[in-house]
């Protein structure tokens, strides 16, 4: 594929965006007393390039070329995060800024997902677009191109789009992950929805490489009152990094359900940029089970007078296969008036497992009306793992309600013991009260068979876990 | 509002008399004015010779010095924090003086009658007699309180810090006879040196923060509070701090100990002349509340905020903290935020002693340009600990009001517990309210809750006040009364009625 296309490596970009880079740490540094007689190291924070970051190549022609020339700009100002970053508080990137991931053995296929749906199957495999496996990838009120196919069509849709909500995204806080894949990615769909599109369209993972570390970038638009279901399931690559900027013009509607699967040492960085106009919805749910690393952002703008944004997650996590970290990240800003947000997590965490949670609702000055609500809620099943949260809101309008909670614990022994002098086995009752423990989670997917379909995937991962301990307890 | 005639209000029906007084009280800034008295200096900025003459004019012995010295060795090396939600311009630690005393201070007076009358009368005129008797501390109209019956008197014991020097404790010797120390930190360090190196800093270490370790050079006074085991202190203990000099930083250190079993209820006021720059007033709090041992620490903090343009106001970088290092340790912080252009102050609480208790009651107001940044940290690592934070912020004018807190529950905490509610009220479309909730949990049995709400005046609850003839201001003060009622009623009595009144001065003019 491009892999060919003429590249040069930025080091030309890299020289001019560290200049900048440290004029910016010049200007933002704590200034220091006069009298104080510390020698002032100006640009000393700024670390030298990341081997990750000089061995980066993007691709120098096709339509796009302009916006991965800014967003490696973007990369090298913001660098690679650090541990001490308050970004990256709860969660350390040590292993989102290797050079390679670890390989990954390739296990048993899990059962294919929604495979009883009417859908349009889009495969990837390793992260690169498979025709051959895939349906034909057109339908009415949708055109789909693979991301290469549109960067090689000057003056394509996507030069314009690419990159774009990725960039506005990148303020307050930088997200380095998402301009390295801006810069780079080089697989992905193009999808513009012209309509309101009746069967979904799911993208289906699939690895044949152990060492696979998959970069992904797809640009969805959606004109004025289009409407698209877009399902993504399975897992992509020993490393995946993956963004999705979607552009929802008035009225359009876009549901986004993910079911994450990971195993063994994956890790993993997921980017969702929406930007929602005008009396449009953007709802969006992930489902992730599993996986050394995962780190999902989700900065969403609601841009236009009443519109709607919700995001959801499920996160269950055993630590017994391996170390567990699940970040979700989510940074709302409310720049519209009489909008309504939500954040509803739920995260299910035993054996040593790390949920983290860092939500923000940002409203800005004039953003009226506002009804902004976030959640994060966690289960602790055992002593060693794990909840880190930072539900945060900034508030710069008056006649808004917004509100968020957070809790922890563990099972309710009450509950519990309801269930159990009812002649429920204790397995069986702790899957049931993990089960309503995510219902409000789940209940953001909209559609009834989709979510009936990942109440009973989940189910199935509850009890497999359950039966896991048990056999563990006994062997103990 | 102030055109309003106040004998008129007191005749219309169906309003009581505290919203009456509330309203009639309001004005501006009240303790905007300066002592004239003639002060003494060190040499404006700082550098180690400073240090030492700090430590010279307090006669303190060489380990303090020395103390003082590594702190500010330390202190050069650190870099501001600028991560609190706070705008303000650049601070030239060179350019503020570090010490100042009125000059009739130079002799210590030995008792309360030999000190400087100019200065009583400073005292006097906030409301602070500094005279032996049944008084109320820092607490204006307080005497008109209906609940206060006669005969019933409360006595509180009073330091009175005024700039560097503390001006006299009252009480002393009563407190001495229930075995109470109760004096300046410059007196504990020359005639209880025992407690004071082992309880120094074992709270908040000199390397603690940039602020707190400037605090550990440069300290000049403070108050000194050591309850023995078993006492129930017998009155109120009071620090009022009063800046009046200008260009000057006040760097107080207060250090608390209860010892096992001992009881006491500390309240801290402040206040400073209006100026038109910005001083700084960095002050640090230890306290240490030993097994079975219970501590309460109320603040009303009204330093002046800067005028209505955001011009001068007081700079207030402040750490407190409580360590509850042995079990059922209990400490409780109460704290009206009312004053200061910026504020950045985190009252903690550390619950190391099994089934210890920490609890934060604070009400943060910001008009005009103010900005607070503050909140609590709740750190569990006892067994069996329990933490409750009611944090109420109140945003009007152009004022960014930020709520900042920390809960964590450690793996050894098990079966402890954390209630937290902050809540947010806007008045008018250009301030902002934020919160920044840190909750980090580490075992499964521990059980921690978060709430947080973020809403403006009811419509609803002014129509109904308005309709019942009050005007929109006397409506605004009554819900934000309503509002903050649950931090209210946990200060003490007299803190509370002074607390109320200040809801209201804060808010004057934010409304239309």
């Amino acid at each position: 594929m491009t892999d060919t296309a003429a590249r040069t490596a930025p080091a030309e970009i890299q020289a001019q965006a560290q200049t900048q880079a440290q004029t910016q740490t010049r200007a933002d540094a704590p200034q220091k007393s006069r009298g104080i007689q510390t020698p002032e190291v100006v640009g000393g924070t700024q670390p030298a390039p990341a081997p990750r970051l000089e061995a980066l190549q993007a691709p120098q022609d096709g339509c796009t070329a302009a916006a991965r020339r800014d967003a490696m700009q973007r990369l090298v100002a913001a660098g690679l995060p650090k541990p001490r970053d308050e970004y990256w508080r709860y969660t350390d990137p040590k292993l989102l800024n290797a050079d390679t991931p670890a390989p990954l053995a390739i296990g048993d296929e899990e059962p294919q997902m929604f495979g009883s749906l009417d859908r349009l199957r889009l495969v990837f495999v390793d992260g690169v677009f498979d025709p051959a496996a895939s349906d034909a990838p057109d339908a009415d009120g949708v055109r789909i191109e693979t991301l290469q196919a549109a960067d090689a069509q000057p003056g394509h849709w996507i030069a314009q789009s690419y990159g774009a909500l990725e960039a506005a995204g990148q303020k307050p806080v930088v997200r380095p992950f998402a301009a390295l894949n801006t810069a780079v990615a080089t697989n992905g769909l193009a999808i513009h929805v012209s309509a309101r599109v009746a069967r979904p369209v799911h993208i289906i993972h699939r690895r044949r490489d152990e060492a696979a570390d998959v970069v992904l970038h797809h640009v969805i638009r959606l004109d004025a009152g289009a409407e698209l279901t877009l399902i993504e399931t399975g897992m992509a690559g020993a490393r995946e990094n993956t963004v999705i900027e979607a552009d929802l013009a008035p009225g359009a509607r876009l549901h986004h359900i993910a079911a994450i699967r990971a195993a063994g040492t994956r890790i993993g960085a997921r980017h969702i940029f929406a930007c929602v106009d005008e009396d449009a919805a953007f709802k969006s749910f992930t489902l992730s089970l599993n996986g050394t690393l995962m780190r999902h952002e989700s900065v969403i703008d609601i841009a236009g007078d009443d519109s709607v944004a919700h995001v959801a997650g499920a996160v269950l996590g055993d630590g017994a296969q391996g170390p567990f970290h699940h970040d979700d990240t989510v940074f709302v800003t409310h720049g519209a008036e009489r909008c309504e947000s939500r954040q509803v997590f739920k995260k299910v965490l035993k054996n040593g497992a790390v949920g983290v949670f860092q939500g923000k609702i940002l409203v800005k000055p004039g953003a009226q009306k506002t009804d902004g609500y976030q959640i994060s809620q966690a289960l602790l099943l055992d002593d060693d793992s794990q909840f880190l949260a930072k539900p945060e809101l900034e508030i710069y309008a008056d006649d808004v309600r917004c509100s968020h909670g957070s809790t922890t614990g563990a099972i309710d022994p009450v509950a519990l013991y309801y269930l159990r002098s009812r002649g429920v086995p204790k397995d069986r009752a702790i899957v049931m009260l993990v089960l309503s423990f995510l219902a409000e989670a789940l209940a953001e997917v909209e559609d009834d068979d989709l979510r009936a379909e990942i109440g009973d995937r989940l189910e199935l991962w509850l009890n497999r876990h359950a039966t896991a301990d048990s056999h563990r307890a006994g062997s103990a | 509002m102030a055109a309003l005639d106040a004998t008129e209000l007191e005749v219309r029906e169906g309003v009581d008399r505290e919203t009456v007084e509330t309203v009639a009280n309001m004005g501006s800034y009240k303790y905007g004015w300066d002592t004239e008295i003639e002060m003494e200096y060190a040499p404006r900025g700082i550098n180690e010779d400073i240090v030492r003459l700090i430590s010279e004019k307090n006669g303190e012995p060489e380990w303090m010095t020395d103390w003082r010295l590594a702190a500010f060795r330390r202190w050069e090396g650190m870099t501001e924090p600028r991560w609190a939600m706070l705008n303000y311009p650049h601070i030239d630690y060179q350019d503020q003086f570090y010490y100042a005393r009125p000059k009739s201070m130079a002799v210590k007076p030995k008792s309360l009658d030999e000190v400087d009358p100019k200065l009583l009368a400073t005292y006097a005129k906030l409301g602070i007699p500094l005279k032996e008797q049944a008084i109320l501390a820092g607490v204006e109209g307080a005497d008109a309180s209906p609940i206060q019956a006669p005969g019933d008197e409360r006595r509180v014991a009073v330091d009175a810090v005024f700039d560097s020097v503390s001006v006299g404790t009252t009480f002393k010797d009563e407190l001495a006879k229930a075995g109470v120390i109760f004096c300046s930190i410059s007196e504990a360090i020359r005639n209880h040196p025992e407690l004071v190196k082992k309880y120094l800093g074992s709270v908040v270490p000199p390397s603690d923060n940039f602020f707190a370790t400037l605090n550990s050079a440069v300290f000049s006074d403070g108050s000194f509070v050591y309850i023995p085991p078993g006492v129930r202190c017998p009155m109120e203990l009071s620090t009022y701090f009063r800046i009046n000099a200008e260009n000057t930083g006040q760097f107080e250190r207060t250090l608390i100990i209860a010892d096992k079993g001992s009881y006491v209820s500390y309240l801290e006021g402040c206040t400073a002349p209006k100026r038109d720059t910005a001083q700084l007033h960095a002050a640090v709090v230890e306290i240490v509340v030993l097994e079975d041992a219970e501590v309460k620490y109320s603040t009303v903090q009204n330093w002046f905020p800067g005028d209505e343009d955001g011009k001068g106001g007081i700079y207030n970088f402040v750490t407190k903290r409580a360590d509850c290092r042995e079990a059922r340790a209990k400490v409780m912080w109460t704290q009206v935020e009312t004053g200061s252009a910026i504020t950045w102050k985190y009252p903690s609480c550390i619950l190391r002693g099994e089934e210890s208790q920490g609890e934060f009651y604070s009400i943060a107001i910001a008009n005009n340009l103010q900005q607070a940044d503050t909140g609590t940290k709740m750190v569990h690592l006892g067994k069996n600990t329990r933490s409750r934070i009611v944090s109420k912020g109140i945003s009007a004018g152009r004022a960014q009001n930020t709520y900042r807190g920390l809960v964590s529950m450690h793996p050894r905490a098990t079966n402890s517990r954390n209630y937290t509610q902050c809540d947010s009220l806007l008045i008018g479309d250009k301030c902002g309210a934020h919160t920044v909730p840190y909750i980090e949990v580490k075992n499964t049995s521990s059980r921690v809750e978060h709430e947080a709400t973020t809403s403006k005046v009811d419509d609803d609850q002014l129509f109904y006040c308005r309709a019942r003839g009050m005007d929109e201001e006397e409506a605004v003060a009554l819900v934000v009364n309503g509002f903050c009622r649950e931090v209210l009623q946990a200060l003490p009595m007299e803190f509370a009625m002074e607390a109320q009144s200040l809801v209201a001065i804060s808010l004057e003019g934010s409304v239309g």
